[in-house]
């Protein structure tokens, strides 16, 4: 049975916060673990109705900003505000959902029985049918655990996550080990929860996810934030365009245009990193006119993310560099 | 706001009661399937204590075998029964939450709002179950094959003590399972389990036993749980039933402690 429209409108009525009110923060957190510091003093926040992406590299700090949203660990420093309570009390956390990364889950237990006991621990759980639906495992519902694909797996876990029917889904890498196809679907069962209404933040090392899904990214990189804004704004901010083109001007000419951030000769063309495509298309028409083959490529998130994480800190060039 | 001054106080809800119950209930039962459907910890938790007292009690005994006058098969009854029950406990308690904490999952239903307890006391409610069906099973063997006679007192009275002996065994599984890995919890677990229940008289009769590891007994919760079970059918060393509740209350009570010890180092309140 799936939820009449009239059920799902009074859901979206009954979000208490109104839209982009701040709905969880980090205030000035830093966590440190012994000598390692996770995260130096961040400052984050999450808005109702959106879905933001903490996009970082493995060791970043992602997980622990989840688990301190979750009240799973607490602040060295700072303080976490989630709707508006500390995440530690179940009050807080009858309004949250979660999806954390785990190893083993038990295996005997079917997929409905899981459902079934996570639903229990919320006050208003949705029907199992809906969250059944809504993950896409009404075929599955009877199998024991242990006998799903690791896609399976993962959309099981989101099912826990959304059956309380939370106001906000903290999403711990939610596609780490899926295949192209499961990823697809479970973007899509992630987008229609944002439609429902609710704030998703979820954690990713594949820039390409925090692109398809965020409405919002947040980078960081060694606890640190180095930078935020819509994944169009974040691309922007690190030399958002590549133009290729042929021309006859000298490589220092195109270099000295405003807005050209590199530039490098490749075989018979120049390949430009631009913030913005068209000042620095105008201005190379305009000094020559025989240019051709213009090609305007965006930079992927891939780019930009590697691009600030090498511009942020000088030594953080990939590991494997440095054992050679 | 969780600062990092304050303390972090333990999650409570408004909860109606018979929401509670219901959440306890239902963890419960959906521990004791996930523990019955792995065969590796049904069969082998009722399979070796039976498997012991048919040995033990049944082939290798002549019908007229007695230890101080108590026939032999009612008496292994009772040390087999605290042999099974300790097994049940330890394993139902320790095995199950060192992998569920060590990977991850216990960490998924602390993030929810399931009351921590819950989890806990559905662990120690599917051990008792598993004990009562460990000593329900040796009552049948040995009343069916063994010729003994216990009184319907004397049956409710080792019942109920064995499956309430199963206490002091969770609370041990608990700590176990808070400071035991994944993977070595189970190791851990066996290198109590086997030599408690030798030294303790479980499988031997304490009397057939070295003065040395006679009096060393006493120091051992089992022995205590088999004299308390040994007393029901008259076969107990003559020491006061208090000596021994006194002695598994005590040692439940430290256990407990350093399970709460590793729970709250879990939650980062002993370290931060």
């Amino acid at each position: 049975m799936l939820a009449t429209m009239p059920q799902i409108e009074e859901r979206r009525v009954a979000l208490s916060h109104p839209p982009r009110t701040v709905v969880a923060q980090l205030k000035g957190v830093s966590k440190t673990f012994g000598e390692i510091q996770a995260l130096r003093n961040l400052d984050f926040s999450v808005r109702a109705g959106e879905l933001l992406a903490l996009l970082g590299p493995n060791g970043a700090g992602k997980t622990t900003a989840v688990k301190l949203f979750l009240g799973l660990a607490r602040p060295s420093a700072g303080t976490v505000d989630v709707l508006g309570g500390n995440p530690v009390h179940a009050e807080v956390r009858t309004r949250i959902g979660a999806m954390l990364q785990v190893a083993k889950v038990p295996e005997t237990l079917k997929v409905c029985e899981h459902i079934d006991l996570f639903s229990s621990y919320y006050p208003r759980p949705l029907p199992q049918a809906e969250t059944l639906a809504i993950a896409g495992l009404q075929e599955i519902k009877d199998r024991p655990f242990g006998e799903l694909s690791g896609g399976q797996k993962q959309r099981v876990l989101f099912a826990l996550a959304l059956c309380g029917d939370p106001d906000i889904l903290f999403l711990d890498e939610p596609t780490v080990g899926m295949d192209v196809e499961a990823r697809r679907l479970l973007w899509d069962q992630i987008r229609k929860l944002v439609e429902r209404g609710k704030t998703v933040l979820l954690t990713t090392h594949y820039l390409e996810e925090a692109d398809a899904l965020a409405d919002r990214v947040t980078v960081i990189n060694r606890g640190e934030i180095i930078a935020e804004g819509t994944p169009s704004e974040v691309k922007a901010k690190t030399c958002g365009r590549r133009i290729r083109c042929v021309s006859s001007l000298h490589i220092e000419t195109i270099r000295a245009f405003p807005g050209v951030a590199e530039i490098k000769k490749d075989r018979d063309s120049y390949e430009i990193r631009v913030v913005e495509a068209e000042p620095v298309l105008r201005e190379l028409l305009l000094r020559d006119s025989f240019v051709r083959g213009i090609e305007v490529v965006s930079a992927g998130l891939e780019e930009a993310f590697l691009a600030l994480t090498q511009n942020g800190n000088g030594n953080s060039q990939p590991q494997t560099s440095g054992r050679q | 706001m969780a600062t990092a001054a304050t303390t972090i106080h333990p999650p409570i809800l408004d909860r109606p009661f018979g929401q509670t119950l219901a959440i306890y209930t239902k963890e419960a039962k959906f521990e004791f399937l996930t523990r019955l459907r792995l065969r590796v910890f049904s069969l082998s938790t009722v399979g070796f204590p039976v498997m012991f007292y048919i040995l033990f009690g049944l082939v290798l005994n002549g019908k007229e075998a007695a230890v101080n006058g108590t026939h032999f098969a009612t008496y292994l009854i009772a040390t087999f029964g605290t042999f099974g029950v300790m097994g049940a406990s330890l394993f139902g308690t320790a095995a199950g939450l060192a992998t569920e904490r060590g990977l991850g999952w216990l960490q998924v239903k602390r993030a929810s709002p399931m009351p921590p307890f819950a989890y806990f006391v559905a662990k120690v409610l599917m051990s008792m179950i598993f004990s009562a069906v460990v000593v329900l099973s040796l009552f049948a063997l040995g009343v069916t094959l063994g010729g003994v006679h216990l009184t319907a007192m004397q049956t409710m009275k080792l019942l109920g003590i064995l499956v309430l002996g199963s206490l002091p065994f969770c609370a041990m599984g608990l700590a176990i399972g808070y400071f035991a890995g994944p993977t070595s919890a189970a190791p851990i677990i066996q290198l109590f389990y086997l030599p408690l229940s030798v030294c303790s008289g479980l499988w031997v009769p304490l009397m057939l036993l070295p003065k040395v590891l006679r009096d060393f007994a006493h120091f051992l919760p089992p022995y205590h749980l088999a004299q308390l079970a040994l007393g029901v059918v008259g076969a107990g060393q003559q020491e006061s039933a208090w000596s021994h509740w006194r002695v598994l209350i005590g040692f439940t009570l430290i256990c407990l402690g350093v399970a709460r010890f590793g729970f709250q180092r879990d939650e980062g309140k002993t370290y931060g």
